[in-house]
């Protein structure tokens, strides 16, 4: 078996342009943190996140694209999801990161949902231009 | 793919075969709708053992289903969270308020029984 080189950017990158697109993010998220050495629930937390921020793209944005790829700091192997999209962006990006709040169809846990989840969260927005959500989990 | 719904005695089974788009879960609603009142059925239990995930959507269409069913005179017990996706909904703050859970069908068909029983 091939051994991973530790600077490799194996990227994975899935279109989210319908319902079915999260389903197929979600079953890649998962075999790519089973293979980076994430456990049960681990694992579920990140294809949790894979469909909160795939789903916000829908939503606001209609179209979007969700990349997984391995990230490693020194010894420590994560994650990172980024969910990309040229949507119409967030105004107010504290708000949105409260509980309860939310301009589309959602519960308005999506954000601060997936935040509670990983272990980083960033965000980058702006207005008419589209928004990138980066969050990262490293393996315990 | 659809979700089979069977029929057992006053009670409606739907268990789900592997994760559901979107528009699938809504079409399980449609379909609950429909067939608890063609079959007169007074419990629905709907089984998730098979989801590996509960995203905020799924949470909130289980509760509009078990809201839905509850007008049409029909109650509703999810069955068969597991213990991962429970912890993740937690983190989440999925609740899936006012909607009856159970542990398996075994669990569920028992929560039915006892209520008509007593």
């Amino acid at each position: 078996m091939p051994i991973l080189n530790a600077e490799s950017v194996d990227e994975i990158r899935v279109p989210i342009q319908r319902d079915i697109d999260i389903i197929l993010a979600r079953q890649k998220g998962r075999h790519l943190a089973a293979q980076l050495g994430f456990l049960g629930t681990e694992v579920t937390m990140i294809a949790a996140a894979i469909s909160e921020l795939s789903r916000n793209i829908l939503n606001y944005a209609k179209e979007g694209e969700l990349i997984l790829k391995k990230v490693q700091k020194s010894a420590q192997v994560g994650l990172v999801i980024q969910a990309i999209d040229q949507g119409p962006g967030i105004a107010d990006i504290e708000q949105a990161l409260k509980d309860g709040f939310s301009t589309g169809h959602g519960l308005g846990l999506g954000l601060p949902g997936t935040r509670r989840l990983m272990d980083e969260f960033e965000i980058q927005s702006e207005v008419g231009k589209g928004t990138i959500v980066t969050v990262k989990k490293w393996v315990k | 793919m659809q979700v089979p719904i069977l029929k057992q005695g006053p009670y409606l089974i739907a268990t789900l075969q592997s994760a559901l788009s979107d528009a699938e879960l809504l079409d399980l609603r449609d379909a609950l709708a429909e067939r608890v009142g063609k079959s007169r059925s007074r419990g629905v239990i709907v089984d998730v053992t098979v989801l590996d995930v509960m995203d905020s959507f799924a949470a909130r269409t289980l509760s509009a289903i078990a809201n839905m069913l509850r007008l049409r005179g029909s109650d509703t017990v999810i069955v068969g969270i597991q213990p991962e996706v429970a912890m993740t909904m937690v983190e989440l703050g999925l609740k899936l308020d006012g909607v009856t859970t159970a542990l398996d069908l075994e669990e569920g068909l028992a929560y039915f029984k006892r209520g008509i029983s007593g």
